[in-house]
């Protein structure tokens, strides 16, 4: 199913772990250093990046290659979103994040505040960089590109982003839990 | 592939485009193979994906993960102290012309002056030998399973046994983050900075082949086997292909140690290598050389 970006609480509250989804529309990227800063600008009441708001964000260090204006994403998979554990509950919460796509999970508490905010946790096949960079079609903007490429919080229009798998639902079911517990060692 | 005379710095730049954008036939096998035995649907999703991509990489010459790593260059034959210049030199240009991104920066103040140089980089092994050609091989590795490598100084009372728990727990523990399926690099014995480094070094041996050592071999495919029953899957989110291969080094320790390290590869375990002979000729392959 291709779900449209920026999503309402209600689509996200909809979506249960396996469903598998497309991404079309608004989609952020964001990661350790995005994290860093937008919540030390809150804490100094300083401006933050507008579209972060109810924002689809993609826990990715894109490789984009251009100049100001005639940017082209080359290669753009997800990171892995467990470094962002203990930022990632304020993010979430302060911005009333809608969706977080990563890879590998994240952990209780991160899941926890997507629970109550109304977030999912969108699984993108880690390392697939080339067929995710042809679904976020066009870049359509940057912030903060003084944190370096990987680090910068780029803005892409989507168009069928995924396959993605909702991994951890707005209820607090999660994908990676179930795996978790089942493991034969 | 033999290609006529260029530069260390040309080869260079080649081989890091090699490694990046086309998956090592030995791993893409892996990946077909896992795809046909896969029952989990979500799991056979991801290995789709993968596959999709990496023919998609290959097709289009970008790189087939944004995380083209920190490169590792093993160099070996026959060469002088310039070597390590021209790999850097290399390095800088593959950067700006593939593009790679730019991932190395201070460790501390996190700076990144954007051409994956800086203090202690490029990163050489050397092995000289008494060939007459210069041979190079790189493996660019991401963080994702990077920072998943796990070292013990075990008790030697441990044995086979705490060998086994401790790779089996290392890559478990470790869950979807490495990008999972993995090829999974061991070393047992030597020092603790020796250990690390065979295991990193295993991911290079060809999955295809089999271990000379027949207890390792034994060992192998008894961590494969195991590895593969555990459930956790490709990304973490469950299947029967969590890894594509175990690789193990060995080599001789203290008595009193029994040192353990395991280096993660993740599905896109990329390696590439050069031979440039005296006659100005040179031969890339992505394994064993044809």
């Amino acid at each position: 199913m291709i779900l449209s970006s920026p999503l309402s609480e209600e689509r996200v509250r909809s979506l249960k772990i396996g469903d598998l989804v497309y991404i079309s529309g608004t989609v952020v990227t964001g990661r350790d250093a995005v994290h860093m800063r937008a919540l030390q600008y809150l804490r100094e009441g300083k401006r933050t990046p507008s579209e972060l708001q109810g924002s689809t964000l993609y826990h990715c260090g894109p490789i984009i290659e251009g100049e100001e204006g005639g940017w082209k994403v080359v290669a753009a998979g997800p990171t892995t979103s467990a470094r962002m554990n203990t930022l990632a509950p304020e993010m979430i919460r302060r911005f009333g994040i809608r969706a977080v796509i990563g890879k590998g999970g994240i952990s209780k508490e991160v899941s926890e505040a997507m629970e109550e905010v109304g977030c999912v946790y969108l699984a993108a096949t880690g390392g697939a960089a080339v067929t995710l960079a042809n679904g976020l079609s066009k870049v359509t903007g940057v912030e903060w590109q003084d944190l370096g490429m990987a680090e910068a919080m780029w803005r892409f229009e989507a168009d069928r982003l995924g396959p993605l798998v909702v991994a951890i639902d707005a209820k607090g079911n999660s994908l990676y839990e179930e795996v978790r517990k089942s493991l034969v060692r | 592939m033999i290609r006529m005379p260029e530069s260390v710095e040309d080869a260079v730049v080649r081989i890091l485009r090699i490694a990046n954008t086309k998956l090592p036939l030995d791993i893409g096998w892996a990946l077909e193979a896992a795809a046909g035995w896969e029952s989990n649907s979500v799991a056979y999703t991801q290995l789709g994906a993968i596959m999709d991509n990496v023919k998609e990489a290959e097709n289009t010459g970008r790189p087939m993960c944004q995380d083209t790593g920190v490169p590792v260059f093993y160099v070996s034959g026959a060469f002088d102290a310039s070597v390590a210049g021209r790999i850097g030199e290399g390095l800088r240009r593959a950067t700006a012309e593939i593009p790679l991104r730019p991932n190395t920066v201070d460790p501390l103040t996190r700076e990144n002056h954007g051409d994956n140089l800086g203090e202690g980089m490029p990163i050489i092994r050397y092995h000289p030998t008494d060939d007459d050609f210069l041979q190079i091989t790189v493996m660019p590795k991401g963080a994702g399973s990077e920072n998943m490598t796990r070292m013990a100084m075990l008790n030697p009372s441990e044995g086979e046994k705490g060998i086994r728990d401790f790779v089996v727990n290392a890559v478990l523990d470790a869950g979807g983050r490495p990008c999972p399926p993995t090829v999974v690099g061991v070393g047992i014995g030597g020092t603790a900075e020796t250990c690390i480094e065979m295991a990193k070094e295993a991911l290079l041996l060809p999955i295809d082949s089999d271990n000379t050592d027949k207890r390792l071999a034994k060992m192998e495919e008894e961590l494969f086997v195991k590895l593969n029953a555990s459930g956790l899957g490709p990304m973490g989110l469950g299947g029967d292909t969590t890894v594509l291969a175990v690789r193990i080094r060995k080599a001789h320790c203290h008595t009193a140690s029994l040192p353990v390290a395991v280096a993660i590869g993740c599905w896109a375990t990329r390696r590439a290598s050069v031979r440039m002979y005296p006659d100005g000729t040179a031969e890339y392959f992505q394994g064993a050389r044809p």
